[in-house]
């Protein structure tokens, strides 16, 4: 019998330890296939960030390093400049990369450093609780806007994609989901234009991944997954924001 | 090698660690330092494989230099006062990971944004941490500008040897002046091995993972004792101060940096006026010279500590006094330079 599918062995054997329906699961799978098929596995630093996803550094078998809450890009520029022929990525939330990291992101793409950023957008903060994120929807409940986000006090919801795509530094950037195979499908490859924009040396790339967060949001993974679709993506649309023409 | 250069302070720094094979320098410019910067962003280009960043703020620097350390250069940042307070977060996490650098700190006056002019008002931030937990950077304080270039080399050295972050705690006044420096030739020392931890790809070998984090608070623990370790060592083998006139001093100051400098010119005029001071100038101010101010506090029952701050250091030389003789201290603040006058005046008060 044929094997078609089996852990990526860019990921370790560790269990993951994200809650039932939480698509960090499926992101993480996504990135290790891709770098299965780029055989780039050995070569690869990757930066953890604050918040869910700090235990990455576990899951991916790569060089990992842990960064401060929203630091990561800053870490992954000391480390691309240095060993410029390893390919480096970061994986942050969106309290992590468009809050308390929203310079670091900015100035790292303006800069053009040639690393990929898989930016996972569920609107909410996950390992603290379920607080209000940056990208937060208008209206919508967390633990500090109890009363839904009113952009009166609390500003509008941030579109990082499209506002990051604006930098002239920019590679790639696009935006997917994963509530459904078919979005499943097209993230990997939008994943895979992004990594190998850095391994072609075109500049900085990110995928803005909108995922579910169950817990937080207080509805089951199918409901979650309904919820994305019907709120988050008629908001964040989905699609590619910058391409080189040369990655294909 | 062996000719002597004049140099402004600040840059004797970055040709110092240019030298030492820094070649990863990430910064952003502040008064007083930012020649330091200036002088980096011309020469780093020039050499292969350098690398030069202005980062957008003094936070996104101390990651950088984070990142480069965890793939195994030597790397360096540089700041002043109100600016290290913004990389405290930074210096906490490259300690915790047990991770070499070398941090440069041209004090100015505080606290807030203070003055330009030059400060020691960030001992306590220096010595005592300034980040979160416990962790110490080994800081070392030079007094003139060939002392910066052999103190920079020295903390590249000390920080690979100890894998822990190393400060150079200057000021404003060392960075700004020129005195002529010589950059003479150095004795190779033995280094740990940065093989069994560093960042490169995981080709041949086992993932690396530079964490500086732990959900078992036992873990977190070991890893706390295992740094507290190095602090040990450190402070059996690395301790360096200048003693200028112990025996029969009258009174002995303490002071480093460039009050260190007046201090040996009050000791001059003193003794034109038959007044005997003495001097004990620390130059690592972590590990600091506990043992030699005890020792001389055993036969001189007077000491001034005399700072640019409103007394930091004094609480390390009380401690290693330990009751046993009078201390006194006098310092000016917020940019204010004493002169050598009005400190032998403050003496004279004391030797009534």
């Amino acid at each position: 019998m044929k094997k078609v599918f089996g852990r990526p062995k860019s990921l370790t054997k560790d269990p993951f330890t994200y809650c039932p329906g939480c698509h960090h699961g499926i992101a993480h799978r996504l990135v290790a296939e891709v770098l299965d098929e780029f055989g780039i596995r050995e070569k690869t630093i990757g930066i953890s960030p604050v918040g869910c996803a700090v235990f990455t550094y576990a899951f991916f078998d790569c060089d990992m390093i842990c960064a401060a809450h929203g630091r990561a890009p800053s870490v992954a520029t000391g480390m691309k400049r240095s060993k410029p022929d390893s390919i480096v990525f970061t994986y942050q939330g969106d309290g992590d990369l468009a809050a308390i990291g929203m310079g670091e992101i900015v100035h790292t793409a303006n800069r053009g450093e040639s690393i990929t950023v898989i930016f996972i957008n569920n609107a909410i903060y996950g390992m603290t609780g379920g607080q209000m994120a940056p990208t937060t929807l208008v209206g919508q409940v967390t633990q500090t806007s109890p009363y839904g986000r009113d952009p009166k006090t609390m500003g509008y919801p941030i579109k990082v994609a499209e506002m990051l795509s604006t930098l002239k530094g920019v590679a790639y950037i696009s935006r997917v989901a994963l509530s459904k195979p078919a979005y499943v499908l097209k993230a990997k490859k939008a994943i895979r234009k992004a990594f190998q924009s850095q391994i072609e040396g075109k500049g900085f790339s990110l995928v803005e991944i909108l995922s579910t967060c169950p817990t937080n949001w207080g509805l089951s993974p199918i409901e979650a997954s309904k919820w994305l679709e019907e709120n988050m993506i008629p908001y964040y649309p989905l699609g590619e924001f910058k391409t080189p023409e040369e990655v294909s | 090698m062996g000719e002597k250069i004049l140099m402004k302070g600040n840059e004797a720094i970055g040709e110092a660690a240019i030298r030492a094979g820094c070649h990863f320098y990430f910064g952003y410019p502040i008064t007083p330092q930012s020649e330091l910067a200036a002088y980096m962003s011309k020469k780093l280009p020039k050499i292969k494989n350098a690398v030069f960043i202005q980062a957008e703020s003094e936070i996104v620097a101390i990651n950088m230099v984070y990142g480069a350390a965890a793939t195994g250069v030597r790397t360096m940042t540089s700041s002043s006062s109100t600016g290290i307070s913004l990389k405290q977060e930074g210096i906490s996490f490259i300690a915790c990971a047990e991770l070499p650098c070398v941090i440069v700190n041209m004090q100015r006056g505080g606290p807030g944004l203070g003055s330009i002019q030059p400060g020691q008002a960030d001992y306590f931030q220096a010595t005592k941490g300034g980040g979160h937990g416990d962790y110490h950077l080994i800081v070392l304080a030079p007094s003139s500008v060939q002392e910066l270039v052999d103190l920079t080399m020295d903390a590249f050295d000390l920080a690979d040897k100890y894998t822990n972050p190393a400060m150079i705690l200057g000021d404003g006044l060392i960075g700004q002046m020129m005195e002529s420096v010589e950059f003479k030739e150095r004795k190779k020392i033995d280094l740990p091995d940065k093989k069994g931890w560093i960042l490169t790809g995981c080709k041949g070998r086992k993932k690396h993972c530079i964490v500086p984090f732990n959900m078992d608070p036992y873990e977190m623990e070991k890893v706390n004792f295992k740094i507290q370790e190095k602090y040990n060592k450190l402070k059996e083998r690395e301790v360096r101060y200048e003693a200028v006139n112990l025996d029969n001093a009258d009174l002995i100051i303490v002071a480093y940096g460039t009050v260190a400098r007046i201090a040996k010119t009050v000791i001059q005029n003193a003794k034109s006026e038959g007044i005997n001071i003495g001097l004990i100038r620390p130059i690592t101010l972590f590990p600091f010279p506990e043992s030699i101010i005890a020792e001389a506090s055993k036969k001189v029952n007077k000491f001034l500590v005399v700072e640019m701050s409103l007394g930091q250091m004094v609480e390390d030389v009380k401690l290693a006094v330990n009751g046993k003789a009078e201390i006194n201290f006098y310092g000016r603040v917020g940019g204010v330079v004493p002169t050598q006058s009005e400190i032998l005046n403050e003496i004279k008060k004391y030797l009534k």
